[in-house]
Order: structure tokens, then C-alpha cells, then sequence
């Protein structure tokens, strides 16, 4: 019996994704629809280090030390290292629930409200964490009751689970998956605007001892961070405290474990102390996308055990040792024959 | 092989009865952690026993996944060092760990659900919401 090994083309994930995200290298970079002001963080930060490092570093290599630019050009990479990262990864999008488990949902809830025909009300679930009453919403788009502290973004047209906010700057949403980068990109793009601030200031100092002040200020390159140091700063800031506490953006807008709502009211993910929110949020487990598929492999690439992404079409259910899964081609091959 | 044999016949040749979805269970938080309460439509099919003795293994592997330890903490400062480019090179615990999940839910699958006409999903592929499992009917395993 001959044994053909058809290479059957499969639709990857993310060419069937129902979202408005754009996917780019074959589905390994994930962004939002709207990525034009990204490319403008992009423009800038690379303009303001390109201008320092051309104008203000050989001189404060000369005049103090050849660290300053080591310094700098290190704070630069991690920066530009950490925003792409934050940008084009998975936010931790949820997948949107299959037929069957929309239907069996649909039919879960009329028989809790008791209704048919007419539009029931906002379909919510109450659970208990922690000691804290939280209500899950069901997500019309997604057909599937939201976990906690996930939220819809109607930009991206997902539901991401432990969602922070949607950041036009990265040009994606900041969730469970991409917050660490985000944080560490706001907190290295703080560290190097304030660098920069600092040392064209003492370029200027240095210069206009020797030509004056007016002179080296129109020598100087205009201090273009200046503004944007504040307000990075403080969204640095702001996130700290956000990460402490074990809060996203969207719950501290909505005020949602605010004592002013109620006396009794608490964050029930917090874990105590500042120490370990900040650990696990941080240096926690990070959870693979389930969107993204970063190699798609043919059966015959899973045969040869090529490192697994664990995405895979919902309708198919391939058995993850890559020996299985060959030895179930073949035999469906020879069924076809 | 005569096992995957079943589970092959399963799948090409018979119908779906019907689903059945273990949803998450959300009383400790945002941790992965299914319902173990035993579904009404699988008592003729599976013991009780059985599913539950299923459902706590998968409970604690996904624990073990997420687990704060000094191994996730090692891993994340080294990751922030290399500006999260060691990524790229190392699987990470919790990717090891789904793979350790996605070989038992295949042994459980081939042992012990594919024989009595069930078939579970691995969570992964409805990003870690529900657990699906798939009631095949009878008649085309006696033929």
C-alpha cells in the first residue's frame, strides 16, 4: 500500500480571526487596526536619540565620561525593545466561543431567566472570590460570559482577558500578556528622557561657559523631551501604583475597589503586600497566546517535532505528541487510499 | 496503536450526540481552575469517580503552571535583564506545563474516554475557558 503524505493547507488561526486586528509575518506580530500614532512613538523617540546621540554625546564623551553614551545607547535598545514587544504581541485576547458552546450558553441562561421571545435583560453571573462579590457580564460579541477582570475593547473588537487599557501610542491593547512589557517600556522610556533631559541641560551648562548662555542654547538642538518627561514620569508613576495594589487602569478609573463604594468594598486579587503584587506581576508566569499562531506546522511538521505554539483549529483535535500525530496521518491517509 | 485506532474511528466515522462544557471556576480568582461538579449528561457514560479523579489532575497541573515560585521569578528577572528576548530562545515553565496537560488529556483520552465514546478538548485550544467534551453516539462503535 502506497502511503501519500499530502501536505493539506490549513487556515491558520489568525486568518480566520474574527477581531480587528491586523497580523503581520505570518501571524507573529498582533497589532490594533489603528497604528499610526505608534509609528509616530516610534518616530520620536528615535529622533530625540538620534539628535542626542549626534549632537550632545561627543561632547559629554570628551568632557566627562565615554559611559554616557554606553549608558544611553543601552536605555535606547531596551526601549525600543520593550515597546515593540508590548506592541506586537497578544494582549491576551480571547478567543470568541464556538457555535456549540454559544448555543449551550444561550440555553444555560433562558433556562435561569425562564424568558423566551422577547429580549431578556443583561445576562450576568455572580461569583464569589476572595470573599468579594463579582459580576461576570456576557459578552454579545464574543458569546461568552466575560472572566474576571476581562473587558471588551470595541477598538479591537475583543474581549482581553485582565484588560488595562487600549494604548494608541503602542498601537495595540495592554493586557494580561503584554502589561509587563508595557510597564517596563513607560518605565525605561522615563529613565532615558529624564538621561537625556539631564545631559543636554549639562551640555548647555558646560557650553556656555565657555560662549555663553544664549550662544549654547541655539547650538543646542531644542529640548524636545522636556514636556513629555513629565507626563511619562508621571504615567510611570501612576502604573506603579496601579501594579502595587494589583489593579488595571479600568478598574481604577471605575472606581471598582474603591472604599467609597462601600464600606466593606476590597481588591479581591490583591495578594496582601506590595512585594508580591508587584512579583507577580512582573516576574509571574506568562501565559501563551491562544490567538497567535507563531508556527503553524503541517501534520508532517508536527511529525518531526518541531516546537509546538499549542494553538490549533478548534475543529481538529491533534494529539500533541508529534508520534501520535503521525502515525494518525498515516493511518487516515491509508483510509483514503 | 489499536487505541488510537478507536480514537481515529471516532472521529471520522462517528456522529456527535452531543457537548457537554466544564466551565471555569472563578472562587480563587483569575487562577485556571475547572468545575468539578460532575455534568448530569455524562452519568450513563463515565463514573464519577473517574471524571472527578480527571478534572482535579488538570486543576492542579494548570496550578503548577501558575505558580509563584522562585523558578517564575528567576525566569521573569532573567527575561527582563535580556529585555524579554530570552523568549525567543527558551520555553517558558508555563509552556512546558501545557505540554505535560496536552499529553495527559491524550493518554486520558486514549485510556479511558475515547473506549466509553467521549472525547475531551484541550482547554488551550478555547483559550483556557471551557473544558469541551464530546459525546459520540453509540452505534458506530459495534459496527
Amino acid at each position: 500500500m502506497k502511503m501519500v503524505l499530502k501536505k493539506t493547507p490549513k487556515k491558520r488561526k489568525w486568518e480566520t480571526f474574527p477581531g480587528r486586528n491586523k497580523f503581520y509575518c505570518d501571524g507573529r506580530i498582533m497589532m490594533a487596526k489603528q497604528t499610526g500614532v505608534f509609528y509616530l512613538t516610534l518616530v520620536l523617540i528615535l529622533v530625540t536619540c538620534g539628535l542626542f546621540f549626534t549632537f550632545d554625546c561627543w561632547f559629554l564623551a570628551e568632557q566627562l565620561t565615554p559611559i554616557i553614551p554606553v549608558i544611553g545607547a543601552v536605555l535606547f535598545l531596551f526601549v525600543i525593545g520593550t515597546l515593540l514587544r508590548t506592541s506586537f504581541s497578544d494582549p491576551g485576547v480571547l478567543p470568541r466561543a464556538t457555535p456549540d458552546e454559544a448555543a449551550d450558553l444561550e440555553r444555560q441562561i433562558d433556562v435561569a431567566n425562564g424568558s423566551t421571545g422577547y429580549r431578556p435583560p443583561p445576562r450576568t453571573k455572580e461569583v464569589v472570590i476572595n470573599g468579594q462579590t463579582v459580576k461576570l457580564k456576557y459578552c454579545f460579541t464574543c458569546k461568552i460570559f466575560r472572566p474576571p477582570r476581562a473587558s471588551h475593547c470595541s477598538l479591537c473588537d475583543n474581549c482581553v482577558e485582565r484588560f488595562d487599557h487600549h494604548c494608541p501610542w503602542v498601537g495595540n491593547c495592554v493586557g494580561k500578556r503584554n502589561y509587563r512589557f508595557f510597564y517596563m517600556f513607560i518605565l525605561s522610556l522615563s529613565f532615558l528622557t529624564v538621561f537625556i533631559f539631564a545631559f543636554v541641560i549639562t551640555h548647555i551648562i558646560l557650553n556656555s561657559q565657555r560662549i555663553g548662555f544664549l550662544s549654547a542654547l541655539k547650538d543646542s538642538p531644542v529640548v524636545v523631551c522636556f514636556f513629555s518627561v513629565w507626563s511619562i514620569v508621571g504615567l510611570s508613576g501612576f502604573h506603579t501604583y496601579l501594579i502595587s495594589s494589583n489593579q488595571t487602569t479600568n478598574e481604577d478609573i471605575k472606581g471598582s475597589w474603591s472604599s467609597k463604594r462601600s464600606k466593606d468594598n476590597y481588591n479581591p486579587y490583591s495578594y496582601g503586600n506590595i512585594f508580591t503584587n508587584c512579583c507577580a506581576a512582573l516576574c509571574g508566569p506568562l501565559p501563551p497566546s491562544e490567538q497567535v499562531a507563531a508556527i503553524w506546522a503541517s501534520i508532517c511538521m508536527h511529525a518531526c517535532g518541531h516546537r509546538l505554539s499549542g494553538s490549533f483549529p478548534p475543529t481538529l483535535p491533534i494529539p500533541h505528541r508529534p508520534e501520535g500525530a503521525f502515525s494518525l496521518f498515516l493511518q487516515f491517509s491509508c483510509s483514503v487510499l | 496503536m489499536a487505541e488510537t485506532h478507536s480514537l481515529q474511528d471516532l472521529r471520522h466515522q462517528a456522529a456527535v450526540a452531543a457537548k457537554v462544557f466544564i466551565q471555569r471556576d472563578y472562587t480563587n480568582g483569575t487562577l485556571c481552575q475547572f468545575q468539578t461538579k460532575f455534568p448530569s449528561e455524562l452519568e450513563t457514560k463515565i463514573d464519577k469517580q473517574q471524571f472527578e479523579e480527571t478534572m482535579r489532575t488538570l486543576n492542579n497541573l494548570y496550578a503548577e503552571a501558575e505558580k509563584l515560585g522562585s523558578q517564575s521569578y528567576v525566569e521573569g528577572c532573567l527575561a527582563c535583564l535580556t529585555a524579554y528576548t530570552i523568549f525567543l530562545c527558551i520555553e517558558t515553565h508555563y509552556e512546558k506545563v501545557l505540554k505535560k496537560i496536552a499529553k495527559y488529556i491524550q493518554e486520558q483520552n486514549d485510556k479511558v474516554y475515547a473506549p466509553r465514546g467521549l472525547l475531551l478538548t484541550d482547554p488551550l485550544e478555547r483559550g483556557l475557558r471551557v473544558i469541551e467534551i464530546t459525546i459520540f453516539e453509540d452505534r458506530s462503535l459495534t459496527q
